[in-house]
């Protein structure tokens, strides 16, 4: 079964623990500045919203890449950058709709979000499971849950 | 590691800044944040210095733990010598600034002298340089945070600052981080301000590397936030409810501070309350809270995100309050509320978004207005001196008197010298509610005795935040004791303020004290940082840290009748409730505690208690 990232916005706290896991599982240091999911804050709503690549199936990142630097992983789904590959020529962060694969000024290479080879180190260190890892194919699988939840209620 | 071993110095006066290493053999003693801030002090800031003189320093501190996953690792201390009481003065404060300075590469920033004209440091990294702050000054927090993100084009800097308060001397001004957590008590805003210091600003981007064993690290700090995950305070109630869990609970027991203490138990307090943030309102639908945050690394979440009513009178035609924003967390809701006698949580809200804006202490504003509003009340002061009729209750003299003070109009200028100065002004200093000149937070020590004593000793002045007695002796943590009696809680007090000396100098919250002891932190440590972190060295260090502080505070001129509570305390019984008829056992508490601590009967600490703590 491939799996997919699956984010809850209202059960996001902002804590952070989810950048600090990305950034020590990529570089070995708590370094939330170099995490490939980020938490947005907008204040006047009083809303937090983690954001991080979704693994588009026909990926706009990997079709523009000139070097073909960037790969799909069969067994998870994740689109991976090869940073031996990579030549830091920033196309790819053109092409992506979304904006969740960045350029990294320091090693002159782009990162995103690899699923940590199906064991992504955010969904652990997330406290609220606002964050989870579930059945690519039925994302909605809660969702629908609940709502047959609310729909059994009014029937009875 | 863990500390990362670089600090920066910053002279104002020379417009400076210079980078030195950290003081390791210090960080071993004092562990970090404000232990091993206040060691700075106490060894470069002569005890008899004006506060407020270019002679004070200002020190912001991390701890070990600041910036990493261990839950809660993201607070950092302001410490000096405070305005308002003339004692050390040491507030933390949780969100994303102490990370950041982490992030950045520092352990610590210590400035010194006074700028000649206003300014902020920027610090990205290793470079730190100190930028003209003209177009700042005047302006609230909220707008300089703004301000310099937008001039700088990086909405990823985060921000310390001052408002108004802290530029008008107003003397419990905060210093506020990221909108709404503040350094909050004793005027370290103040002194920031009177060195035309307006804002810190940092972008770190290096990261943390420096743990010593990452591996254990990461196991030991997810074992004890699922500890957190598992208790019933930090597990449900505080995420629920946050410390507003408690207004209900401290007014059933008699001990909420009601009309500047004449009442232990107030009539609104359940409209006031954690429960009534919750409630729809008829007005909009809505409910007051939106939802609840987490400072960084906080597993907790207590935070108060809240949505004030639009049509309230306070906020009319002003849609700048309109959005969602910080609190009410308790002790503020209680100093606007009930100290005052005001059951509209709307105008309590209006006034601590205030207080957040313009920067100044919402417990001493909301304690020194209770004070005004009983000499109002006796007719010492009256509405042509105040501006306003101020009789309690009255949410239109809170919300008029709030805005007076944060820009230091009229009568708000005296407000904004605390209850201590106004009390003694208007010839009633037995009024002020308050020890070493620091208004008291928010339980009556009548109903919870060990909270007198607690008070009475805690060396910056009166504050639940340094023997939180509160736990065992309402809460039953980390065991049950009998809130109304005296017995025993000379050595529950100094249990508790050295174990939390420990807690602030790691750089995590307090609040992981309602399901962690000391046990549970020491593994976090030792794993985060090299050096002998076992439990009976940490014991060490808590009391070192507190012993150093009382030092600090008898070489500033304070004595033993510093160490008291105001007569009404003392000699006026409680009115209501179960503690109906009890007034404060200080005077059997206090001699006891000296004892314990090693000090003799004035409250100096004994020639063998400093040798045995390396003094």
């Amino acid at each position: 079964m491939q799996k997919s990232l699956s984010i809850d916005p209202v059960k996001c706290t902002g804590c952070l623990q989810c950048e600090m896991a990305c950034s020590y599982t990529h570089t070995g240091a708590i370094n939330p500045s170099k995490s490939r999911i980020k938490v947005f804050s907008f204040e006047h709503e009083g809303r937090k919203v983690p954001y991080t690549c979704t693994q588009c199936s026909d990926a706009w990142c990997m079709h523009a890449c000139p070097v073909d630097a960037i790969k799909l992983d069969a067994l998870t789904g994740a689109k991976m950058v090869l940073e031996a590959t990579c030549v830091g020529c920033k196309v790819c962060t053109i092409a992506c709709p979304f904006g969740t694969i960045n350029y990294m000024s320091d090693v002159g290479k782009v990162q995103k979000c690899d699923l940590c080879d199906g064991d992504p180190a955010c969904v652990k260190a997330c406290p609220t499971a606002a964050i989870t890892y579930v059945d690519a194919d039925w994302t909605g699988l809660d969702r629908m849950r609940a709502w047959a939840q609310r729909a059994n209620a009014a029937a009875l | 590691m863990s500390w990362t071993r670089k600090i920066l110095r910053v002279d104002l006066t020379a417009g400076t800044c210079t980078p030195e290493p950290l003081n390791m053999d210090w960080a071993f003693e004092y562990l970090g944040s404000r232990g091993l801030a206040s060691k700075y002090l106490v060894e470069e800031v002569d005890p008899k210095v004006d506060p407020l003189s270019p002679d004070n320093k200002l020190i912001m501190s991390t701890g070990p733990l600041t910036g990493t996953m261990a839950s809660t690792g993201g607070r950092y201390t302001v410490v000096t010598k405070g305005p308002l009481t003339g004692a050390i003065a040491c507030s933390n404060s949780g969100g994303f600034f102490g990370a950041e300075m982490k992030f950045a590469g520092w352990d610590m920033i210590i400035f010194q002298g006074r700028s000649p004209k206003p300014v902020y440091l920027y610090l990205e990294n290793d470079t730190a340089e100190l930028r003209d702050a003209a177009h700042l000054w005047g302006k609230s927090t909220w707008h300089t945070e703004e301000a310099i993100k937008a001039a700088h084009q990086d909405p990823q800097i985060r921000v310390s600052s001052i408002g108004q308060a802290g530029e008008n001397g107003v003397l419990y001004a905060c210093v506020v981080n990221d909108l709404h957590r503040a350094a909050g008590r004793s005027g370290v805003g103040t002194v920031m301000g009177s060195k035309s210091l307006k804002a810190v600003a940092i972008r770190g981007t290096k990261g943390l590397a420096g743990i010593r064993d990452f591996p254990e690290f990461l196991k030991v700090t997810a074992e004890k936030k699922q500890i957190l995950a598992d208790n019933a305070v930090t597990g449900q109630g505080l995420p629920k409810f946050g410390t507003q869990v408690l207004m209900n609970v401290i007014n059933e027991m008699g001990a909420l501070p009601t009309r500047n203490h004449r009442d232990v138990q107030f009539e609104s307090a359940g409209r006031i309350s954690g429960e009534a943030m919750h409630e729809t309102r008829a007005s909009d639908g809505k409910t007051h809270l939106v939802t609840n945050a987490a400072c960084f690394g906080c597993t907790i979440a207590c935070g108060r995100i809240s949505r004030i009513d639009e049509t309230h009178f306070s906020v009319v035609n002003k849609p700048e309050y309109w959005g969602a924003s910080g609190g009410l967390e308790y002790e503020a809701a209680w100093a606007l509320g009930a100290a005052n006698g005001v059951g509209d949580l709307e105008a309590l809200q209006y006034a601590n978004l205030l207080c957040n804006e313009v920067g100044m202490d919402p417990i001493s504003f909301g304690a020194t207005l209770g004070a005004a509003m009983e000499l109002y009340d006796l007719g010492v002061l009256t509405a042509e001196q105040i501006g306003i009729e101020a009789p309690f209750g009255s949410a239109q003299a809170l919300v008029t008197l709030a805005e007076m003070t944060a820009k230091g109009e009229g009568f708000g200028k005296e407000l904004g010298q605390g209850s201590k100065r106004l009390c003694a002004k208007y010839g009633h200093p037995e009024l002020s509610m308050t020890v070493k000149g620091q208004e008291f937070p928010a339980y009556d020590s009548r109903a919870i005795q060990g909270m007198g004593l607690a008070y009475a000793t805690a060396n910056r002045g009166a504050c639940h935040l340094r023997g939180y007695t509160v736990a065992s002796e309402v809460l039953g943590i980390p065991f049950k004791t009998d809130p109304l009696v005296t017995e025993g809680k000379a050595g529950l007090v100094k249990a508790f303020q050295d174990a939390t000396s420990v807690f602030d100098a790691a750089g995590i919250c307090i609040f992981t004290s309602f399901a962690w002891g000391l046990a549970d932190i020491q593994p976090q440590i030792q794993a985060a940082c090299e050096g002998d972190w076992s439990l009976d060295n940490l014991n060490l260090v808590g009391e070192r840290i507190w012993n150093m502080e009382k030092q600090f505070n008898l070489a500033a001129g304070l004595t033993k009748k510093d160490d008291d509570l105001p007569p009404r305390l003392k000699t006026e019984p409680a009115k209501t409730g179960p503690a109906k008829g009890l007034v404060n056992g200080l005077d059997v508490m206090l001699p006891e505690y000296y004892e314990l601590r090693g000090w003799d009967t004035e409250g100096v600490p004994r020639a063998d208690t400093l040798e045995r703590l390396g003094l």
